[in-house]
């Protein structure tokens, strides 16, 4: 069983999706039940995969057998190890607080399928995650993608629109993925990422290399919603079910952030020579997406479109950290990544909890929130101030990282935004904690939130503690041993 | 008892710190617990672990005049970076005076929150505690890093007490503390990068760990840093959140704007000067600058304070002076210059929270809160306007009382540094005291008839004023009394300086 790690992670929820889609004929809740145990036993192998991870390193699984470069392999190093268990974990926290409020939201004919769209996302996702294989590696990004396309779509009105822009947008940035993976292909003849990584050390610098590298970078830039080719997200992630929305926001352009790690320090070098100019123009990328992201964040009525924005300009300090592309900027950008899953699944599900309890979800709407229910609250509260960075939560952490980063670097553009950006998005933050704590009547009437609700802000909550807590733990034992694998730091 | 200066302090392991931290954090979550049902049970709790935290104190003040610095390290945050708390004693000064204040404005606040039926009790409660944690993490933090954990955990429960009010001047008063102290905070958190990934140490060390400064980059992050945790200090101009703020309950005003907050800002920028940077001049006459900008907040402060009518606005005026002076005395880097400033530090909390304590109990008996209003107010109040004159007379530095003696420290102070010119800010600044201070007491006393329907406020309010008013007088006349703050001030010099 353990040697099977590594395919169990994909292949559960595969299984289970199909499995989920059957089941919805014979049971009404029978499909929401298998999606639970799907994402439990997933989070579970995931678990399991990273402690094989720590302790014995890199672990290569060849599917069917086939032997490596020609088979397709799964890699699983300390790096998607994480990544796999924190995006597995956010995933079944989501799943537990939704029940009741998919069933609120969405009609009965629709349920099985939503569900079983949700674990073919995880499946999606986590294949992504573990693959070794740049063309497996497009064709997971296409299941995530459609099924969170189709997911979009069962929005409410509106929602089959933007759904279509998200799928225009989508499909243009898998084309300049694959694009790319086809360059590389014809320079170095292999599509196994390890195979490659050896192949290009020997490739003498040439424009098809250059230009496969852009193309890489662009299409998962589509992905992950790097400014400027981030307009398909507001409008998707607003207009989709808001249990969708809690379920792709901390995910989705996380796993794409993940991709972006991997192709620019493991299979390419910020050695390779137009590297270097990539970065540097990302860097000057992520800083003017981070304080158009959230100078939107602030002025938006809506609270899912405002924290659509604040998570787009987190995914620019990810890219900020990229830029830095140093030792400390690193750290920064993993770190970044593993807690921005989290906090961004903290505050959607409570925006989830929110919908459920009023069905409106304007920033008005918020006045007296903490006297309604203070789980909400708490969520909003806690995720919110992870997010502006201050201590003891997570976000703090990975702040300091990224900051060190960019002075190290000596990159002083990037410190700046770093700084303001977090300062305008707690400008965003207190805004809402002022409504929710600060305004409204003392004679709110209390609204009772469903049980597993509450039990997965309260997971959220803790887990941010937690990620701050951990924090030198997480670096020493998971992201250093990545980061040194790489070599020249 | 014998704190001997100049004794080799050792190093002990201790939970003690850990102790007076925890109390505090589950105390506040007991009374979220118990919250507006149980409301003797939520204010008991308030009372034991103010209590509590005092005693924890206590025993390491012990500890230290044993010869033993109480120390614990609880895990890493940074790889190489410790959260860990140490009781040295400049820490110990800050700790002595928050929460011995502590104890007593939970009971004045209690009597407070109660007689006016104040809303949400329970939140400002709860807001409360955490703050007072936030003080005393600043206060036993032994590095950087672990200090700024506890200015933001104080930053942003005191936010929820400066808004407590819920008035529409209440929230601008709150996102305008918000918008000062955050900002400030990131150039502070910037600093606090810098010299880690430069040194690759933050410990608080007697010398400091950072050589001679030479480059100007190294003297613009000390200014940066300086003046972002100068904020928290409301050095000007980064002192207009502190008078708005004042819109809070009097006891957050006493306690927190008095003195765990502002002091808190204080505090940590003497530690950033002295205990990293080593109280080593810098190039250029910089600190000469900078003393002069600060002596600009002295003077500026008392001159805004005059013309303000708005008593607790005032009072606020004062402390923005006050928190310079004490800037000022630091930045002399004398022997005694230093003595004077930290000795300011408890005892203007001492003063300054028993005249917000009188500007709360006439809030609550009268319902006033201008000074013109005050015509005879100390005909129907005597015990809380005597309170009032002593506690002014001693921030005016009138002898006996304990703002003489800091006072008197601070000019020797100026004079040993030869900067004599800044003896003119010193008495300019007492000087200016005595005009905004003494009309209040004139009108008090001998302005306008007794009004009947005015009585004292409850004893819960009066009973804690008059104690630390008390407290200012026997402070100044036995600096050494309960707290032994000048023999730990002496400490502190001898550290430095030697015996």
């Amino acid at each position: 069983m353990n040697e099977q790690l590594p395919a169990l992670v994909v292949v559960i929820p595969l299984l289970f999706s199909f499995l989920i889609y059957l089941m919805g004929f014979i049971g009404r809740r029978m499909p929401y039940f298998l999606l639970l145990i799907s994402s439990a036993l997933t989070s579970l192998s995931s678990w399991k995969l990273l402690i094989r991870v720590i302790k014995e390193g890199p672990i290569s699984y060849h599917i069917g057998g086939w032997e490596p470069p020609w088979g397709i392999e799964y890699r699983v190093d300390h790096l998607n190890g994480v990544l796999a268990f924190v995006v597995s974990l956010v995933a079944f926290l989501v799943i537990l607080s939704f029940r009741e409020r998919v069933e609120k939201e969405v009609e009965v004919s629709r349920w099985s399928q939503l569900y079983a769209l949700f674990s073919l996302q995880l499946c999606g996702l986590l294949g992504i995650t573990v693959t070794g294989d740049v063309f497996n590696l497009y064709v997971l990004l296409e299941i995530a993608s459609f099924s969170a396309y189709a997911m979009v779509a069962i929005g409410k009105k509106g929602g089959e629109f933007s759904a279509f822009r998200y799928l225009i947008f989508g499909t243009i940035g898998a084309c300049c993925y694959l694009l790319g993976v086809g360059h590389l292909y014809i320079l170095t003849g292999s599509l196994n990422m390890v195979d490659i990584v050896n192949l290009l050390k020997n490739l003498p610098d040439s424009s098809a290399l250059r230009v496969g590298l852009c193309l890489l970078v662009i299409g998962i830039g589509v992905k992950m919603a790097l400014f400027p080719l981030h307009t398909w997200l507001p409008d998707a992630y607003s207009q989709a079910p808001s249990t969708v929305s809690a379920f792709l926001a901390p995910l989705a352009t996380k796993v794409a952030g993940y991709v972006l790690l991997r192709i620019l320090f493991w299979m390419f070098k910020p050695t390779f020579p137009s590297e270097k100019v990539l970065l540097e123009i990302l860097g000057w990328l992520a800083l003017i997406g981070a304080f158009f992201f959230s100078f939107m964040a602030i002025v938006q009525r809506e609270l899912r479109r405002a924290f659509c924005y604040l998570l787009l300009s987190e995914i620019s300090l990810l890219g900020m950290g990229v830029s830095s592309g140093n030792l400390d900027g690193l750290r920064g950008a993993i770190l970044h990544l593993i807690n921005d899953v989290f906090m961004m699944g903290c505050l959607f599900t409570s925006i989830c909890a929110f919908i459920h309890l009023f069905e409106n979800e304007g920033l008005k709407d918020l006045e007296g929130l903490g006297l309604k229910n203070p789980w909400v609250s708490l969520g909003f509260l806690i995720g919110g101030l992870s997010v502006i960075g201050i201590p003891p939560f997570g976000g703090f952490f990975s702040k300091w990282y990224l900051i060190l980063g960019t002075i190290e670097g000596k990159k002083w553009h990037l410190l700046v935004g770093l700084l303001v950006s977090s300062l305008i998005n707690a400008v965003l933050i207190f805004k809402i904690l002022e409504r929710i704590y600060l305004k409204g009547t003392h004679l709110e009437l209390s609204k009772r939130l469903p049980f597993c609700f509450s039990v997965s802000l309260l997971s959220f909550s803790i887990s941010l503690l937690l990620l701050g807590g951990l924090a030198s733990t997480i670096v020493k034992k998971v992201i250093d041993p990545w980061i040194f694998s790489l070599g020249g730091f | 008892m014998d704190l001997q200066s100049g004794r080799v302090l050792m190093e002990k392991e201790s939970l003690l710190p850990l102790l007076a931290l925890l109390t505090p954090l589950f105390g506040s979550f007991l009374i979220l617990l118990f919250g507006e049902r149980r409301r003797n049970l939520r204010e008991g709790t308030t009372l034991v672990i103010s209590s509590l935290t005092l005693l924890w104190t206590f025993l390491m003040l012990e500890a230290l005049n044993e010869g033993h610095i109480l120390k614990k390290d609880l895990f890493e945050l940074f790889p190489g970076l410790w959260f860990s708390f140490r009781a040295d004693p400049f820490g110990m000064v800050f700790l002595l005076l928050s929460t011995s204040l502590w104890l007593i404005i939970s009971i004045y606040s209690i009597g407070y929150m109660r007689s006016l039926n104040e809303h949400a009790q329970t939140r400002f409660f709860f807001c409360f505690s955490l703050a007072i944690l936030g003080a005393i993490g600043v206060a036993l933090s032994s590095n950087l890093a672990s200090l700024f954990v506890f200015y933001e955990i104080l930053t942003v429960s005191t936010f929820f007490l400066v808004a407590h009010e819920e008035s529409p001047e209440a929230l601008r008063a709150g996102r305008k503390y918000l918008v000062y102290l955050l900002s400030g905070a990131s150039l502070g958190l910037f600093g606090i990068v810098y010299l880690w990934a430069r040194y690759g140490n933050l410990s608080f060390l007697e010398g400091g760990f950072i050589g001679e400064v030479k480059d100007w980059a190294l003297t613009f992050v000390f200014l940066v840093t300086f003046l972002g945790f100068g904020t928290k200090a409301a050095l000007m101009p980064f002192h207009e959140w502190l008078p708005s703020a004042m819109i809070a309950p009097t006891p957050v005003s006493a306690l927190l704007h008095a003195v765990a907050v502002v002091k808190a800002g204080v505090f940590t920028c003497l530690r950033i000067l002295y205990f990293v940077f080593g109280a080593k001049d810098f190039p250029l006459g910089f600190l000469l600058g900078l003393s002069l900008f600060v002596s600009f907040t002295v003077i500026g402060a008392n001159l805004l304070a005059i013309r303000e009518d708005n008593l607790k606005r005032r009072l606020a005026f004062s402390t923005v002076n006050n928190l310079a002076v004490i800037l000022l005395g630091g930045l002399m880097l004398s022997k005694e210059a230093l003595k004077g400033a930290i000795l300011h530090i408890p005892f203007h909390g001492f003063m300054k929270i028993t005249l917000f304590m009188c500007a709360g109990s006439i809030y609550v008996s009268s319902k006033r809160e201008r000074v013109s209003e005050l015509d005879g107010i100390g005909h129907s109040m005597p015990f809380t306007m005597g309170a009032f004159t002593v506690a002014a007379l001693g921030l005016c530095g009138i002898p006996p009382l304990c703002g003489f003696l800091s006072k008197w420290y601070l000019c020797l102070g100026t004079l040993e540094a030869s900067k004599k010119w800044f003896l003119l800010v010193w008495l300019t600044s007492a000087f200016l005291d005595a005009v905004y201070f003494l009309p209040i007491v004139y009108r008090a006393f001998f302005k306008g008839k007794k009004d009947p329907m005015i009585k004292e406020a409850p004893l819960s309010m009066t009973i804690p004023l008059l104690l630390t008013a008390l407290g200012s007088v026997v402070l100044g006349l036995f600096p050494n009394f309960l707290f032994h703050l000048l023999d730990l001030v002496k400490m502190v010099i001898s550290s430095f300086w030697g015996v």
